[in-house]
């Protein structure tokens, strides 16, 4: 095998946006700009530019949406692009696919760029399924020969074999967005740009998309350029992957090195000081202070992937002495329907709190979190002698959320579903 | 090691910017859209509509007769000895290209936004779909022309087609279609960020028609406006391919080889300057509109 050689460079670009409402005042910027060029000079308006950081209050009307990017993409590579809400990704999508073009700085390329930008673009209502795969295949750059060859196995894809010859204006949403996703899939260009095209569809054509693009990174060595928020897909169809945050690559490296990264930075803004809360039941003898999550390799985490190492520190605050022999705790996941999923009491593992008396914090190290992927919320609850309400030390209802991602716990190469609650081993086979 | 020349880039996506920089090779790939495009143009704008492609026959035969009642039964405006309905239809079919794909091109980047949003080709590709659809829509418009053509001259009425000059007809065509369409680049790509000309094109155009002899001939204005007035409507490009396009298809009218070469120079001149306008604007207007 040769070296597979680079077939994208991005050199140092950068992208400025505008603040505001775009009106009033930008005659007076263009103007200005439009002097400063004649003169030689530089724009006057590139100099200012706040970074990107969605929360703070902005100094400038200027902003910048990504800030000296570099990287380069190998022929057959699957780069991941992770970030939060805002760090530039969608930003520099947008300038791969050339929608719109950097402010500084250029990308070379030596293949033909298409993106799935938003799946469906370019559907005309009026039109039916058919005519409307040609139009939108020809939107994202194929010619009428291509989709040709590929119409059945698009229309097979999609599963709409019966609305084909429909104006696509009585289809259902969904079977707009399977009719969409089925053109963009059969597209060959030679890098593909794809964002979050995993989150459209129900449960079975989720799962169609996902080994799609299993194969189309996989078997058929495309180069691919995939933003998403599911930490498992990146993780299971990345080969490598960069951490994007304030319009800036934080991390660059292989695709596990990066989503853990990335798990581990990831700040939950709406992180409650815990020791301040008075919601709470109980005698208060002591306080829950701090809840907080780590990793494997013993970096805080806010955010899990299904069937990953969790270890969760609980923090105390001591008021009054407690007999600690006697102590009960109980660490219980709930879900969003406020179903009791998991629950972790002592007693019923034997384990005895007796050493707590010379420490002030504890630890629960769960191996394998089999829990399916949602949102969960701890409660904590603290008692002394018995689980009887008037012995409650302390009761903390949402003492803290954890993210639980989709995984891949099987190890089958698909992603779990989120519906149920757990996953507990087991196997199928067939007697003989 | 990279041993590769740097011109191998297959392209280079840039801040920075030329000032004439078409990709032809990648416009020509782009074909099989163009033609879906126009494709979708003609067929969907009258779906659902009970008279379906009538409309286009319709809406400059409706004109036209107005136009004879107010101009020339109301008005007195002498055309030569044409019939006044037969003239201002001349006049409609050929002005209503012009306009259609003004108003056509001129939206190009704020009708389209999600797809330009979203999914790159070649952006020129849109405003040339309308030009050529629209010239579809005006060939129909034309076969109706030559049926009342054909109606009044069985009647007997004194027609005849200026056959030395008809050769020059393609030519017209395609003047009114780039002056359309460099016009309506040129605003579509202002409107990105100005919203204004969208409200003035709306009336603007219906303005410009009476300062482009459209319901009269140019011996008219020359006869009752001022002379500045006159002027302006004369040497209007505008005047110019009307008064040629009746004078071609009608015999009627003037005719002068100066007249003929300024417009085209006019209409070359205001395509490229479209051409570039809009080609400097599709790299970023997504940013601003």
């Amino acid at each position: 095998m040769t070296q597979p050689k680079t077939i994208l460079v991005a050199e140092n670009i950068s992208k400025q946006y505008r603040l505001g409402v775009v009106g009033t005042g930008t005659i007076s910027h263009d103007l200005n700009r439009w002097w400063n060029r004649i003169q030689g000079k530089q724009d006057p308006y590139l100099k200012v530019g706040d970074t990107n950081d969605r929360s703070t209050k902005a100094n400038s009307n200027y902003v910048w949406a990504l800030e000296d990017i570099n990287f380069e993409v190998k022929q057959g590579e699957v780069l991941g692009i992770i970030g939060k809400n805002g760090a530039g990704k969608s930003t520099l999508l947008k300038l791969l696919s050339r929608v719109t073009s950097p402010t500084t700085g250029e990308i070379k390329t030596r293949g033909r760029i298409a993106s799935l930008l938003e799946v469906g673009t370019g559907f005309h209502p009026e039109l039916t399924g058919r005519e409307n795969i040609y139009l939108n295949g020809a939107i994202l750059g194929m010619t009428k020969a291509e989709i040709k060859v590929k119409e059945d196995e698009i229309v097979e894809f999609s599963g709409c074999e019966r609305y084909i010859d429909t104006p696509v204006k009585r289809y259902s949403s969904g079977m707009r967005v399977r009719l969409a996703f089925a053109v963009a899939a059969h597209l060959e260009p030679d890098i593909l740009v794809i964002d979050e095209v995993l989150a459209v569809g129900d449960a079975e054509f989720q799962k169609k998309a996902i080994g799609k693009m299993q194969d189309i990174s996989n078997s058929e060595g495309r180069t691919v350029l995939f933003v998403s928020h599911n930490m498992a897909a990146v993780k299971s169809l990345c080969t490598r992957a960069l951490v994007l945050e304030h319009g800036k690559i934080v991390f660059e490296g292989s695709q596990n090195d990066a989503v853990n990264f990335y798990l581990s930075t990831e700040k939950h803004k709406h992180q409650i000081n815990l020791a301040s809360r008075t919601d709470r039941k109980g005698n208060q003898k002591m306080k829950v202070s701090n809840v907080s999550f780590f990793n494997k390799k013993g970096d805080e985490v806010y955010e899990v992937i299904s069937g990953d190492y969790l270890k969760i520190r609980v923090s105390l605050e001591k008021h009054k002495p407690v007999n600690y022999k006697k102590l009960f705790i109980g660490i219980n996941f709930i879900d969003p329907n406020m179903n009791f999923s998991l629950s972790y009491v002592n007693d019923e593992m034997g384990f005895s709190f007796a050493d707590l008396e010379q420490k002030d914090t504890f630890e629960l190290e769960i191996p394998n979190l089999y829990l399916r992927a949602r949102d969960y919320s701890l409660r904590l609850l603290i008692t002394e002698n018995d689980t009887n309400a008037h012995n409650f030390i302390d009761l903390i209802e949402n003492a803290a959320s954890l993210n639980i991602l989709a995984g891949d716990i099987w190890g089958s190469g698909k992603l779990n579903r989120t519906g149920s609650i757990a996953i507990l081993p087991g196997s199928f086979n067939i007697p003989d | 090691m990279n041993t590769e020349a740097e011109d191998s880039w297959l392209y280079v996506i840039s801040s920075k910017r030329k000032l004439i920089n078409f990709n032809f090779e990648e416009i020509w790939r782009y074909r099989d859209l163009l033609i879906l495009f126009v494709k979708r143009d003609i067929v969907t704008v009258y779906k659902q509509t009970i008279l379906g492609p009538l409309w286009y026959i319709i809406q400059p035969l409706f004109t036209s007769v107005i136009f004879t009642l107010i101009f020339n039964k109301l008005g007195q405006i002498q055309t030569n000895g044409i019939d006044p309905f037969l003239f201002n239809l001349a006049g409609v079919t050929a002005w209503n290209y012009f306009k259609e794909c003004l108003t056509g091109t001129s939206n190009t980047f704020t009708s389209n936004q999600n797809i330009f949003g979203k999914v790159y080709f070649p952006r020129i590709i849109l405003p040339l779909s309308i030009t050529i659809s629209n010239l579809l829509k005006f060939g129909i418009q034309l076969l109706i022309f030559f049926g009342f053509w054909l109606y009044y001259y069985s009647q007997g009425m004194n027609l005849s087609i200026n056959s030395g000059y008809i050769l020059l007809f393609p030519i017209y065509v395609i003047m009114m279609g780039m002056l359309g369409l460099g016009l309506g680049m040129i605003i579509s790509s202002m409107t990105t960020k100005y919203r204004d000309l969208t409200i003035l094109v709306g009336f603007a155009v219906q303005l410009l028609m009476f300062l482009s002899a459209v319901p009269y001939p140019v011996s008219e204005a020359k006869a009752k406006f001022s002379k500045n007035i006159a002027l302006f409507v004369e040497f209007n490009p505008l005047t110019q391919i009307i008064e040629g396009f009746r004078f071609m298809l009608l015999n009627t009218g003037s005719f002068t080889w100066f007249g003929f070469f300024y417009t085209l120079a006019v209409c070359i001149i205001l395509f490229l300057v479209g051409l570039l306008i809009f080609n400097r604007t599709e790299k970023t207007f997504i940013d601003t509109v």
